[in-house]
């Protein structure tokens, strides 16, 4: 009776999880598409007048668009080699007891709050590039250096996992004919590895562009299209953020449709991270589409370590 | 003769456990040494220290000395990639690197250095030919090693070693994963290889160590109980234990 009601308490859960986001997906896109529609998706994404004020009210996200692959591919370029490099130390050359200690750290840094980030971007990094490089300092490289820290622990716990996942005797196999560590690494265990660092690198990326906090501090939130790394810019996330608490009738709806957006990109990145780790079934895949800027990060941050 | 590789008043231990206890044996220049025994007799700690894989993972401490060649090979600058080029190992497990049949057996000698194609073509093609595999795969050895059986495969990790051109091949229990008509092939090869090379077996049962070795030497927890021509050890064993394991009264 006891074993019933336990199971029974432990479904209604799951139940409720689910629900919610079903409830939630129904709740963007009902709110978002009307608007869609009648701007046409062709506008909507191209333009990069974004006037939701104005009169005539325009709505392109196109520079947000951008301004979110910048931030997100810059991120990729600081994070991957940086946990790609940690993973490998980690797993195949860090004596046991070193790995053992690394692994808490990287956890850690996975429970700064994103607000911490973006403070130490805002009042460290930003002035010390706007005196270095020139420019208004809150920039795509600042935001890009900050966001690929922040996605270190995706990357290396993942792509970590994935290498200690080689079997051992193509690492054995490959030493046996005289093939240095060095080379074992690179030329065995890496490719074997790939899935898993794809997927972790993946997950990174939906990490890097699901961000919102750091990325309002250290970007400037300049509406415009980037010219280089030095510019200002704004990403999807961070106009949701910044314009939802006054927004209202176009507007409003012009920010759901934004998070529609985001909600199918950040879709499309965990369904590919699904794939090549290939071991997810449909109905996990579906609890992975949460686009977390309405989300909220603790449950994103939950599922992304 | 000058023995191939002398084995001299070598033990090994993993912390407090002993893995081998003070063995002294020596192997011929081509012929098939098999060393044969129960589980945790020390066989395979026996063939990985031949070549320095003990050294992988978290290693035991070792006393005594392997001589190859009248080199110890525990000597202080010894390179460690060198000898393993010299002392081959395969292992029970059939390994097939995530990579081309080519590939496969073109790794070790590419790892060496090697990079002009027609050579490694030569290396792959003679390898796989010693291997008694190179009819099975010629016309395919740009697809992955992995879809090949576990015979194949298990031929594919003898072929990658071969074509290092060692001068030993250790096989630890090559053929416990295989079907006996992979197994009758493997065995096969191995009397064709000793032309070539010494050969230190650890065999799959005492069936194949009586078919294939010269040489033999029995196993139990660490000790080498008795070790000489493979003819008397299996007909005339000298001690005790070794006949029991023989006639399968144990083990």
């Amino acid at each position: 009776m006891k074993e019933r009601l336990i199971s029974f308490l432990l479904f209604l859960c799951a139940l409720v999880s689910i629900a919610s986001l079903a409830i939630i997906t129904f709740f963007i896109f009902q709110a978002g598409l009307p608007l869609i529609f009648r701007v046409g998706l062709g506008n909507f994404l191209e333009s990069s007048l974004w006037n939701p004020s104005g009169d005539p009210q325009s709505f392109g996200i196109a520079a947000m668009i951008l301004g979110s692959i910048w931030v997100t591919l810059g991120a990729i370029v600081v994070g991957v080699p940086l946990g790609l490099a940690v993973a490998i130390f980690s797993a195949e050359i860090a004596p046991p007891r070193l790995a053992m200690l690394i692994r808490p750290v990287i956890q850690l840094l996975a429970g700064i709050p994103s607000v911490i980030y973006g403070f130490i971007g805002l009042t460290i990094l930003a002035p010390a590039i706007r005196a270095t490089f020139g420019g208004p300092g809150l920039s795509v490289l600042t935001a890009a250096l900050i966001l690929g820290i922040m996605i270190l622990p995706s990357i290396i716990s993942i792509s970590e996992d994935a290498l200690r996942a080689v079997p051992s005797a193509y690492r054995d196999g490959s030493l046996a004919v005289g093939a240095t560590r060095w080379q074992t690494i690179w030329r065995v265990l890496v490719p074997a590895a790939r899935s898993g660092i794809v997927a972790s690198v993946i997950l990174g990326m939906g990490r890097a562009l699901g961000e919102t906090m750091a990325v309002i501090m250290m970007l400037g939130n300049a509406l415009q299209v980037p010219r280089s790394p030095l510019d200002s810019a704004t990403t999807l996330t961070s106009n949701i953020g910044l314009e939802l608490a006054y927004a209202s009738g176009a507007h409003r709806d012009a920010l759901f449709a934004t998070g529609v957006v985001l909600f199918v990109l950040i879709m499309i990145l965990n369904i590919l991270a699904n794939i090549f780790t290939g071991r997810v079934t449909f109905w996990q895949r579906l609890s992975a589409f949460r686009p977390a800027v309405f989300n909220g990060r603790a449950a994103w941050r939950r599922r992304n370590t | 003769m000058t023995p191939k590789i002398e084995i001299d008043q070598f033990s090994y231990r993993y912390g407090d456990e002993i893995a081998l206890n003070t063995i002294s044996l020596q192997v011929q220049p081509n012929t098939i040494l098999a060393i044969f025994g129960p589980a945790r007799g020390g066989k395979t700690t026996l063939l990985r220290s031949m070549n320095r894989l003990t050294e992988i993972g978290e290693p035991g401490t070792h006393s005594g000395r392997i001589l190859l060649d009248g080199q110890d090979i525990f000597a202080p600058g010894t390179d460690i990639a060198t000898l393993r080029r010299r002392v081959g190992m395969v292992f029970a497990l059939p390994v097939a690197l995530p990579m081309t049949i080519f590939d496969n057996v073109a790794y070790g000698p590419r790892m060496r250095g090697v990079r002009s194609r027609s050579q490694l073509q030569d290396l792959v093609q003679s390898a796989l030919q010693s291997a008694a595999l190179w009819d099975e795969v010629q016309d395919r050895l740009d697809t992955p090693a992995q879809a090949l059986s576990g015979g194949q495969q298990q031929r594919i990790s003898i072929a990658r070693v071969l074509a290092l051109e060692p001068e030993v091949i250790l096989l630890d229990e090559p053929t416990a994963a295989l079907d006996p008509i992979s197994t009758a092939k493997i065995e096969e090869a191995l009397m064709e290889l000793k032309q070539q090379y010494t050969i230190v077996i650890a065999p799959h049962n005492v069936q194949q160590a009586g078919r294939i070795a010269d040489d033999a030497a029995f196993f139990l927890m660490g000790e080498c109980i008795e070790a000489g021509p493979a003819s008397q050890i299996f007909t005339m064993p000298r001690d005790r234990r070794t006949e029991d394991y023989i006639t399968g009264r144990f083990g």
